[in-house]
């Protein structure tokens, strides 16, 4: 049998070495084979994703917080103080026989919390883009699951109670008619009925989207005490307005934060209260701090600089102004340049202008319908987890919610991005020089009766999600050979 | 490098009231070799440590340790005591009683000796060859032979 333990003692001096000695002893006695990694004081001895992902039975035996232990998601494990391995290897040993043959591993099973548990933390030699990749499908596999939810729920609510559902809860006009949004969400049900009820409860979900990216690409960097100033840099992120490329960054510099702090030699007696008090505090501080102040501000003004820019080419080429709504849709998805370019198709919507507001949506709509396309041509460029998130992107794509991109673009940001860009860029730039024009808004495909010319509007949709899951397929391939691990790797 | 061990911190002879006595003998000579700056300071970083959870292991082993800044380089005091010191082993008292002393600031190197010790203890031809050491000497030649050159 192969078998994975860690030891930790308070001082990491004696007994973290003498319970690894003792496992290790009982272990060859009974013709196991085992790995223990030691946090103690003698260097780092971390064990290999490979040991882990080949062991069938993990032990612990710590008195005190495992580093890590995300690793080790899924397995059997036996749990003990110290002086158990110490005076009682053998029957530890029994002990994990005995779990390892009540839940046998899975392998290939392996959910995606396992794969990421794998993938979250690197050996200490991997270079820093491995291991920013890796902190970044961390943050993407816990995300996936928000945008799969949500994203459905928000279709089924289009579907269900067709696209002025979202008026009806947010407010707003939709064809001609003004809706004064639900305040009181008691009266909810009752105002907008149970596609209403669906398009909240997916709503809210897709609003945790980026909370959750940014949060747990600071657990990947830094453990547990990353994942509070993570998510708050997410939730402000939102706020600002700076979406999920913000939130990435935000997770990033929150991850950083805390290792710095940790890495600072402070007293014993602060010592305790570290984790509980001084790391979320301080951590938090900082990272709002810099999202609020040196993010926040810039991107504001940034947003106007485009915007004012956007509107001096209402006059241009029809085609022109096609490409760059494209680019913009495809490069944050639902990010501030996403949103500069949205409220200009709103505008023209609003003085008239059809043409553009169809260039948008369709735009908006080739991202995630390519990489859905991307993950049924070449599955093994992608992970289980973005396998599944692309199912889920063919609804959330025809539904013109291009956020079932983002884990995409979370996750291999300069890859995938420029992709999604040219593919939009295509699809905007079609939309026009067939002269589409849409009176809604949102909806996508399921408010093609609102939609003027619509089978050549398909067909620009059609056109721009294939050439972005081309652009896709290649831009992954390039310069990638065993770097990224594949699923049967992880599992 | 300095050997974590020398004869004169070996006391073959330990007599000590509790646990408590047992270390300040121990940290006594270690204090006596230069290897630690600060004798109280030294015992209550090594008590800190006591108190979070007992030292003693079964097999009458007590190994009472800590990281301190009042430590100069990586050491280890040894004590032998016939009629045993308890340090909470749940199988009775220590007769065989390391004290090890780290400096706050090691480094991988030196704390990778006192982790070697650490595994040896496991042992029980370990243990048995330190019990039957004649002398001083033999306590540190043993700690050569079975922790420096593996």
């Amino acid at each position: 049998m192969k078998i994975v333990a860690v030891t930790a003692c308070p001082t990491g001096i004696a007994h973290t070495y003498m319970a690894a000695e003792g496992l290790s002893e009982a272990a060859k006695q009974k013709g196991h084979e085992i790995h223990v990694e030691t946090q103690g004081s003698a260097g780092a001895d971390r064990l290999s994703p490979e040991q882990i992902a080949e062991a069938e039975v993990v032990i612990f035996a710590a008195d005190v917080d495992v580093q890590g232990k995300e690793r080790f998601t899924g397995k059997p494990l036996v749990q003990a103080s110290v002086k158990r391995a110490i005076n009682d290897g053998p029957g530890m040993i029994a002990e994990a026989e005995e779990a390892a043959r009540r839940t046998p591993v899975a392998a290939a099973a392996a959910g995606p919390p396992a794969a990421t548990g794998l993938t979250t933390k690197v050996s200490e030699g991997a270079g820093l883009g491995t291991r920013l990749r890796q902190w970044l499908m961390t943050g993407v596999s816990y995300m996936i699951p928000f945008v799969a939810a949500g994203g459905i729920l928000i279709a089924l609510a289009f579907l269900l109670g067709g696209p002025e559902v979202a008026n009806k809860v947010n407010g707003g006009t939709f064809g001609g008619v003004e809706y004064p949004g639900v305040t009181d969400l008691s009266k909810l049900l009752e105002q907008a009925g149970w596609a209403g009820l669906l398009f909240k409860i997916g709503a809210t979900s897709f609003s945790m989207l980026v909370p959750i990216l940014a949060g747990f690409i600071a657990y990947g960097m830094a453990d547990r005490p990353g994942i509070v100033p993570g998510i708050v840099a997410g939730l402000l992120a939102v706020e600002i307005g700076a979406g999920f490329l913000g939130g990435l960054v935000g997770g990033l510099l929150a991850g950083a934060i805390v290792l710095a702090i940790r890495r600072v030699n402070v007293p014993r007696a602060v010592r305790g209260v570290m984790p509980v008090v001084i790391i979320p505090l301080l951590s938090t501080l900082v990272v709002g701090v810099l999202m609020l102040v040196v993010v926040g501000s810039p991107l504001a003004a940034a947003q106007e600089g485009l915007t004012n820019w956007l509107d001096g080419l209402s006059g241009t080429n029809a085609v022109v102004l096609g490409i760059i709504l494209g680019l913009m849709m495809a490069f944050d998805m639902g990010g501030p340049v996403n949103k500069v370019a949205y409220t200009f198709g709103l505008a023209a919507l609003a003085s008239g202008n059809l043409k553009v507001m169809a260039a948008v949506m369709a735009a908006g709509m080739t991202p995630p319908l390519g990489l859905a396309l991307a993950t049924v041509l070449r599955p093994k460029l992608f992970t289980t987890a973005e396998d599944l998130a692309g199912e889920a992107a063919w609804l959330l794509g025809a539904s013109f919610i291009t956020e079932g991109a983002i884990p995409f673009a979370a996750a291999a940001p300069i890859r995938v991005i420029p992709s999604l860009m040219v593919g939009s860029a295509v699809t905007g730039a079609l939309s026009m020089a067939f002269g589409a024009s849409s009176r809604a808004p949102h909806g996508g495909i399921w408010v093609i009766g609102l939609v003027g010319r619509p089978v050549l509007y398909i067909l620009a949709i059609l056109i721009g999600m294939v050439v972005t899951a081309a652009c896709v397929i290649v831009a992954k391939q390039i310069g990638q050979r065993a770097e990224e691990p594949t699923p049967a790797e992880v599992g | 490098m300095e050997p974590v061990i020398t004869p004169d911190l070996v006391d073959l002879e330990l007599s000590a009231a509790d646990r408590h006595d047992a270390t300040r003998q121990l940290a006594d000579r270690l204090v006596a070799a230069g290897r630690v700056t600060n004798l109280d300071g030294f015992l209550a970083d090594v008590k800190a440590r006591e108190e979070q959870m007992p030292t003693g292991i079964e097999g009458g082993i007590g190994i009472p340790h800590c990281r301190s800044e009042h430590v100069t380089t990586p050491t280890v005091g040894f004590g032998r005591s016939a009629d045993g010191v308890d340090f909470g082993a749940a199988d009775g008292p220590a007769h065989l009683i390391f004290l090890i002393a780290a400096p706050a600031g090691g480094d991988a190197a030196h704390m990778g000796i006192l982790a070697a010790l650490a595994r040896r203890l496991i042992h029980a031809s370990f243990r048995d060859s330190l019990r039957e050491a004649p002398d001083p000497q033999t306590v540190v030649d043993i700690f050569e032979r079975e922790v420096l050159k593996r």
